[in-house]
Parts: structure tokens; sequence; C-alpha cells
């Protein structure tokens, strides 16, 4: 923390060191009692009264069987339709991007639009028309809850796009394509061994932030009434709230981890970026910023 | 060129599929009446004192946890303004906003009732410590005015996401020239400042409303019953089959939140492309 607080200080428009504090710590304490309460809510000794790990050791004792069998099922599903997801991202999307961006350069701001659609469309909205969609899907491809991913490859199109496309700014892909074709590669071997290893930055970011909205989805799969990891978690509140929570903090505490690493992702791109190896245009880190 | 065409054909498909196809359906049932034909009937629901009153509650809740969540997520970007970008605060403040923003939804009704609920930690503690029963007046918390807290947990990480950006493009330089023409700090933030963040202030503010506008999970983990806000109407339309004896119901709201979504997209798209000026 203090490494964050030691730099730009002089400047006019920077607070002052007290201003900073009492922001941060007031608004952080206020933040953080939602979550000191769901803990201390687990160390709570029913109607005896007092404190202790009781709830979590019987967890991890008896969890990966027996009652909490299920939520590994679910949770099992949300990790398999993340992967979906993902694969969607980089067949359907990651291609039709640089296409887009190498051959049809006046679809570009279409396919921004088409991308950021879903931002203004809510999931509650789309649902009542995924539901006859995904009634004529279970027709001949089932009703498994694999079939979800095709509704979660739209809620993250925009979160992917932006991440994918704040890297390809910075890279000249066509400068790329052309002088990989001009050495005799075909567009295959273009695509997988020269652009997706030039904007494999963006395209981890994309697929880290799609895990990260699949793994949180309630809203879709509830009321397509598929298990998921988050539907799993408020069946299991209904008859025992304490081990629920417990998930939830575990959870919650992943997706941190998760979401630092892409963090970590977005700011380890400023430095690498100037080294020769990459044709880098001159200024790279406008692009990085906004994502 | 054609035949690279055909490369852009599975995506269209896709979207076109999962996308366009689920959207028109969603916003063209309500103009399907009970015996299948076309009718104005359902869209005329729309006018019902009970949807309009789920409408008013949504559009109420959405202002009141966007503004509040707009100004308290700017104090938290104006405080980070001297950290480091790289820094350790702030990515973890980045992390942190992003998993409550994004991965919130069920979970934060779980949080909500461990705190504020009959038996929450800050409701004993109130209650034993300072006497205070803060559900005197009967249990809110799983109605309307409970979901305002847990509403402006995942707002005001929105807005820190959203509105960082935007504060961390004010140059230096520009306070430099402030300083050096013999402008105080006040001048710089009245006349430089706060023109140069407003559109990206009332962006954020619109795209808070949506996000609220729009959100589901929380409320539908919170509330079990009743449908005070729009989404939960809409899940009681698309369980129970006939509302107020009306089949497509759910369309018909859903068009409706369509309208409201558009307009307040619209709005943001503007200020967005209005912001984005002094970002370069």
């Amino acid at each position: 923390m203090t490494a964050g607080l030691r730099s730009v200080r002089g400047v006019a428009h920077a607070p002052g060191r007290l201003t900073r504090l009492l922001i941060l710590g007031g608004v952080g304490l206020v933040f953080a009692v939602p979550i000191l309460a769901m803990i201390e809510f687990t160390l709570r000794r029913g109607l005896v009264g007092g404190y202790d790990f009781q709830r979590w050791i019987e967890l991890f004792q008896n969890g990966l069987t027996g009652e909490y069998a299920p939520v590994l099922v679910a949770l099992g599903n949300s990790v398999g339709l993340a992967v979906g997801t993902v694969v969607i991202v980089l067949v359907l999307l990651v291609p039709t991007m640089l296409l887009v961006h190498i051959r049809f350069p006046r679809l570009r701001r279409t396919l921004e639009i088409v991308c950021i659609l879903p931002i203004s469309i809510p999931a509650i909205v789309l649902v009542v028309g995924l539901a006859p969609v995904f009634s004529v899907l279970a027709r001949f491809a089932g009703s498994g809850v694999w079939t979800l991913a095709f509704a979660y490859g739209i809620t993250v199109l925009p979160f992917a796009y932006r991440a994918i496309h704040a890297n390809l700014d910075g890279v000249d892909v066509r400068t790329l394509s052309e002088a990989a074709r001009t050495l005799g590669a075909g567009w295959a071997s273009v695509l997988v061994r020269v652009l997706v290893p030039n904007l494999r930055r963006g395209i981890l970011a994309g697929a880290f932030i799609a895990v990260a909205v699949v793994l949180g989805e309630f809203t879709i799969a509830s009321l397509l009434s598929r298990v998921n990891l988050q539907t799993a978690l408020v069946v299991v509140s209904k008859n025992d709230p304490y081990s629920a929570v417990i998930l939830s903090l575990l959870a919650l505490f992943a997706a941190f981890l998760l979401l630092l690493a892409i963090g970590r992702l977005g700011t380890e791109r400023r430095r690498p970026a100037r080294t020769p190896t990459t044709l880098t245009p001159t200024t790279p880190t406008s692009g990085g910023d906004q994502s | 060129m054609p035949a690279a065409a055909f490369g852009l054909l599975p995506f269209a498909v896709y979207v076109l599929l999962f996308l366009a196809l689920p959207t028109l359906i969603a916003v063209g049932t309500g103009f399907i009446g009970n015996d299948g034909g076309f009718t104005l009937d359902t869209v005329a629901a729309l006018g019902d004192p009970v949807v309009l009153a789920a409408f008013g509650s949504s559009i109420w809740l959405s202002a009141l946890t966007a503004i509040i969540g707009a100004v308290v997520g700017a104090l938290v970007c104006y405080a980070l303004l001297g950290a480091r970008p790289d820094g350790a605060l702030r990515s973890t403040v980045d992390s942190l906003s992003s998993v409550i923003a994004q991965f919130g939804g069920a979970m934060l009704a779980f949080a909500f009732t461990a705190t504020i609920g009959i038996q929450g930690m800050v409701t004993l503690l109130l209650q034993e410590r300072l006497g205070i029963d803060i559900f005197a007046d009967g249990v809110w918390l799983y109605e309307l005015p409970g979901l305002v807290l847990p509403y402006i947990y995942f707002q005001v990480p929105l807005m820190i996401i959203t509105f960082m950006p935007a504060l961390a493009s004010l140059k230096s330089t520009w306070a430099e020239a402030n300083a050096t023409l013999g402008g105080s700090t006040r001048t710089y933030w009245l006349r430089i400042g706060l023109p140069v963040l407003a559109p990206s202030f009332l962006g954020g503010l619109l795209l808070l409303f949506a996000n609220a506008f729009s959100s589901y999970a929380t409320a539908a983990t919170l509330t079990s019953q009743g449908a005070q806000i729009v989404p939960l109407q809409i899940r009681s339309a698309l369980t129970s089959e006939t509302m107020l004896g009306r089949e497509n119901l759910a369309g018909a709201l859903a068009l409706g939140m369509i309208l409201v979504m558009t307009v307040v997209m619209f709005g943001y798209s503007k200020l967005a492309s209005r912001a984005a000026r002094w970002q370069r």
C-alpha cells in the first residue's frame, strides 16, 4: 500500500495525503462490513453463542461427498461453460475481428456496434427471447448445460471485444500479415503463427474476463432452469445458509485472485511493448488504458 | 474478396441466432395476443397501474443508487489520483472493484442478509449496544428499500472502473499551466478539471443507471416473493404464464425495458464520444 502512496505529490490536482486516507479509509471500511459480516456469520456457534471454525472444518471434511456433491457438479458445469465460452470467443470472435481489421476495414464500426450491443440488452430481456430459441435448440442438440455457452458467448461479447480491440490497436496487423504472406505463409499459418502470438495479451485478458463473467452468471441459467455455480449456491442457501456463505466467500476470493492476474497482465503490457521484437508503433500504451 | 467474405459468415450466423433473434422474439412477442394474432392489448398492459408502479420503482431505485454510486465512486477515483497506476494500491482496488461489480449477483444477497438481516451482524450490534431496532417498522430488507444498500455496493465499484481512466487522463501540464497563469487549486477544478470531466461523470452516471435497471440476480435472491421491480415482474410473467390475465406479458415488459435502455444508452454513447476528446 505504501508503495502506491509514494508518488506524484505537489501536482495541483492530486489530493493531499490526509484527504486520500479519509476517503479510501472511509469507503474501504464501509465496504468491508458485509464481507466481515459474512465471515462472522460462518463462525457463529448456533444457539450456544461464541465463535469457532466448526462449520468450515465440517464443510471440508464431508464437503467433497454427500450433501454438497451438487455444488461440485455445479462448479464443474460452470467451469465447463467457461471453457465453452472461451472457445466461442477464440473460434468465432477473434478470427472475425482480424478479418474485418485486415480485409474489410469499412465494417469495423458495424462490428463494434454489434459487439457492444449486449451491454444495452439486459440478460433478463435476452432470456425472454432465448427461451424459445433454446427449446428449438434442445430438439437437435439436447438440453445439456453446455448449450448455455452459446448464450454466454453473447453476454461476454462486449468485454472480450474491448480487451482484444485495445491490443489490436497497438499492433500493425496489416503489415504483419502482408509480410508473412510475402514470405509464403498461408492464411491459416498467418493467423496461428503470426497474428495470435502478437495479440496474446488481449486475447488472454478477454478470455479471463469471459471466465469471470461466466462463473458469476445467474440470470440466464436460473430462468432457463440450468444448474451452474450461482444457481446451486442459491439452492444450498435455502437449506444451509452457513455453507452457502462459506462457498460464496471462497468463490469471491478465487475471483479476486483471477482478476488480480488480469490486472497484472494489463500492466505488464507497458514495459515489453517497446522491445524491438514486436512490431509495435510508437504509442504502446494508448490502447490499453481504456480497456 | 468474396471468398474472404465467407469468413465472416460463422460469426454473423452466431450473432443472428443468439443475439438478434432472441431480442426480436423478446420484443416481438409483446405484440402477439392470446389467439396468436397481432394485437396491441399486451403492450397496453404497460399502462396497467401494477406495471407502471414496477417501472416507477425500478427507475427510482436505479436513479438513487446511480447518483450515490457515481458520487462515492468519483471520490474514490479522486483519492486514487496520486497513486501509481501499476502500484499495489491501484491494482488491488481495480481487482476488488471488478470482482464486486461483475461477480456480486446472488452473493450480495447472502452478504447483506448476514449484515442487516434479522440475525445480521450489524442488526444485532445496533440492537445490543445502542438499543436501535432497524426493523422496528417491519422487516424491509426483503422489499424495495432493502435493495438500495446491495445495489450501491455494486454501483460504486462499477463507477471506479469506468471513471478512473477519465480522471487519470487529466494532464499535469494543465495543472502547471493553471499555476503559471496564477490560478489556484480552486480555479483549476472549476475552470479545467470539472468541465473536462463532466461528460465522463454523466456518462458513468447513465451507465450505472442502466446497470441497476437491468440487474436481476441480487433482487431475485433477496426477494423470493413479490415483484416490486420490472426484472422481477418478468420473472413472475415467465414462471407463472399468466399475469394480469395476459399471455406474453414478459414480451411487453421486455419491450418496455428495451425502450428505457435505448434512451439511456443513446445518451451514454453521446457523452462517451464527447468525453473521448480529452482522453487522447
